[in-house]
């Protein structure tokens, strides 16, 4: 039985002691691609070419999931705020539910699975099919040549993504309550252009995209990175990268919504 | 003749397991010179150590007399441009055309105008015979074409060093063949030195200088291709003219066969 224990407490201290060498070796990896960025901003076609992969590319899954939840929030605010008689604030509902918490977060968490998966892959593909090797043997820095630009375009990306999803999903609301169910136009926009304070809300929202792109991003990176280079390996990392950023971005927004909107 | 690769009691373990065991070997400039033997023998590591992508647990590797081991990454990086490279199965870019991979390292590192880059890329894929290839993605490369791409890519910058990292295994006849020519005739052509890590025998053999033989993470024997054909020592002799059994046996080493037949009789 002692032995037993022994074995499970090893085991335990391994798996602590291995979390906290890739911790290290995780921030060391986000501190060499920051130090390196001036060639991201120097050479900006490169940044450039990655926004098209990451952000442009994303537009249509942002765009059309942006409408559906704008026109779900219109409903759903409609059919409750109607058993109080104030159905014209639906538009003060969808503007605040999306600039400050939908738009930044589901817009993160598609970007996490349809960007940061992608950029995971491909590094991690770079790597097992001696790409990084040979740019090494090149004297090009690959953290300087390949995951500046990745990284900077993520962040670049992600705020405009969270802006055209919040922007599509009010639109969607809209269409909605407005053409659909016929709620008074001149109501719904008013209201809502006197409850959303520019500050307050559309920058707080700005800022939380800024930093679940930073997250996002930088895992992705790092996982496709420090990929096994086998199909396998690969594999792991890309669905580590979807895990670990979804959950970094929910548990970021708790942390943010409470310094930004409850006086914490 | 002055040597542009020296190495010295060279020793390298990952973790505790010994790989390279006091290698000593020197690279003349000029000369092609091969590293054989089996897989897992510690070719492709030493490779590496002459990279300096890894450095040795004991011993020197100096190129062009710099100790690889001692340079920070400014200085690998300086030596590294000096040097080419060619990966086992040519480690070309994916998202580049077969030109702008063999510009991708004179645009990396020279301010050179896109008119002059262009004249030198064309020079490399002629060289190679692939001229006509080079707006042809990797993917649409057979494996001949993608390693004679990624040689062109190696001495784009005219190296002082190219090294290769088995650049035989899944190649055709045909292409095996191309590819040893353009191994000699551009060492020749560029006054470069090469180092040919393969366990390809008799392909490796017609072209090179000097070859060394490794077993077990050491240097066995060495000698001119024709030593090395003559060569009666029981390793070698297997190894060049690929016998079935010998000093490395045929079965891997296991119970006795009977027993696993669960023959009557046998033992346990």
């Amino acid at each position: 039985m002692p032995e037993r224990l022994a074995s499970g407490l090893r085991g335990i201290g391994h798996q602590v002691v291995n979390g906290v060498w890739r911790l290290g070796y995780a921030s060391r990896f986000f501190l060499l691609t920051l130090l390196r960025s001036p060639t991201s901003f120097r050479r900006f076609h490169l940044t450039v070419r990655e926004i098209y992969f990451t952000g442009v590319l994303s537009l249509i899954i942002i765009i059309v999931s942006g409408l559906f939840v704008g026109m779900v929030l219109g409903l759903q605010g409609y059919e409750t705020l109607q058993k109080y008689g104030s159905s014209e604030a639906v538009g003060t509902l969808v503007a605040l539910s999306l600039t400050r918490e939908l738009g930044p977060v589901v817009a993160a968490l598609l970007f996490a699975s349809r960007a940061g998966s992608a950029m995971t892959a491909e590094i991690g593909l770079m790597k097992a099919t001696e790409q990084i090797s040979a740019m090494e043997m090149m004297a090009v820095d690959p953290i300087a040549r390949v995951i500046g630009p990745r990284f900077w375009a993520g962040v670049i990306s992600m705020p405009l993504l969270a802006a055209m999803f919040s922007a599509v999903g009010v639109f969607g609301g809209y269409l909605i309550t407005v053409v659909v169910i016929g709620v008074d136009a001149g109501a719904f926009w008013s209201q809502m252009q006197s409850a959303v304070d520019v500050r307050h809300d559309i920058m707080n929202g700005v800022i939380k995209s800024v930093v679940f792109g930073v997250a996002v991003t930088a895992i992705a990176l790092f996982e496709g990175y420090d990929a096994p280079p086998t199909a396998e390996g690969v594999s792991g990392a890309t669905t580590r990268t979807v895990v670990t950023s979804s959950l970094a971005i929910l548990g970021l927004d708790f942390v943010l919504t409470a310094f930004m909107f409850t006086g914490i | 003749m002055e040597n542009l690769v020296e190495i010295k009691d060279v020793n390298f373990s990952y973790d505790v397991r010994p790989v390279l065991k006091g290698i000593n070997m020197t690279v003349p400039r000029g000369k092609v010179v091969s590293i054989m033997g089996l897989s897992g023998c510690g070719k492709t590591t030493l490779l590496r150590l002459i990279g300096g992508a890894l450095r040795p647990t004991t011993g020197e590797v100096r190129v062009a007399g710099r100790l690889m081991s001692k340079l920070d990454q400014d200085g690998l990086y300086e030596m590294r441009r000096k040097m080419g490279m060619l990966f086992q199965f040519g480690a070309l870019f994916t998202d580049l055309s077969a030109y702008d991979n063999v510009a991708f390292q004179i645009r990396e590192h020279t301010d050179l105008p896109e008119s002059m880059i262009h004249d030198l890329v064309m020079m490399k894929l002629n060289a190679v015979g692939l001229r006509g290839a080079q707006h042809m993605m990797p993917s649409e490369l057979s494996g001949g074409m993608a390693r004679r791409v990624a040689l062109a890519r190696a001495v784009a910058l005219d190296p002082m060093l190219i090294l290769y990292d088995e650049p035989f295994t899944g190649l055709d006849p045909i292409s095996m063949g191309v590819i040893s020519e353009l191994i000699r005739h551009l060492n020749d052509a560029l006054g470069a030195t090469s180092i040919v890590v393969t366990h390809d025998v008799q392909e490796t053999l017609k072209i090179v200088d000097y070859v060394y033989f490794m077993s077990d993470g050491a240097v066995v024997t060495a000698g001119t291709p024709d030593d090395i054909r003559g060569s009666n020592a029981p390793f070698v002799h297997q190894f060049v003219w690929g016998e079935m059994d010998g000093p490395l046996p045929f079965h891997y080493p296991g119970s006795e066969y009977a027993a696993d037949l669960e023959l009557r009789g046998a033992r346990a």
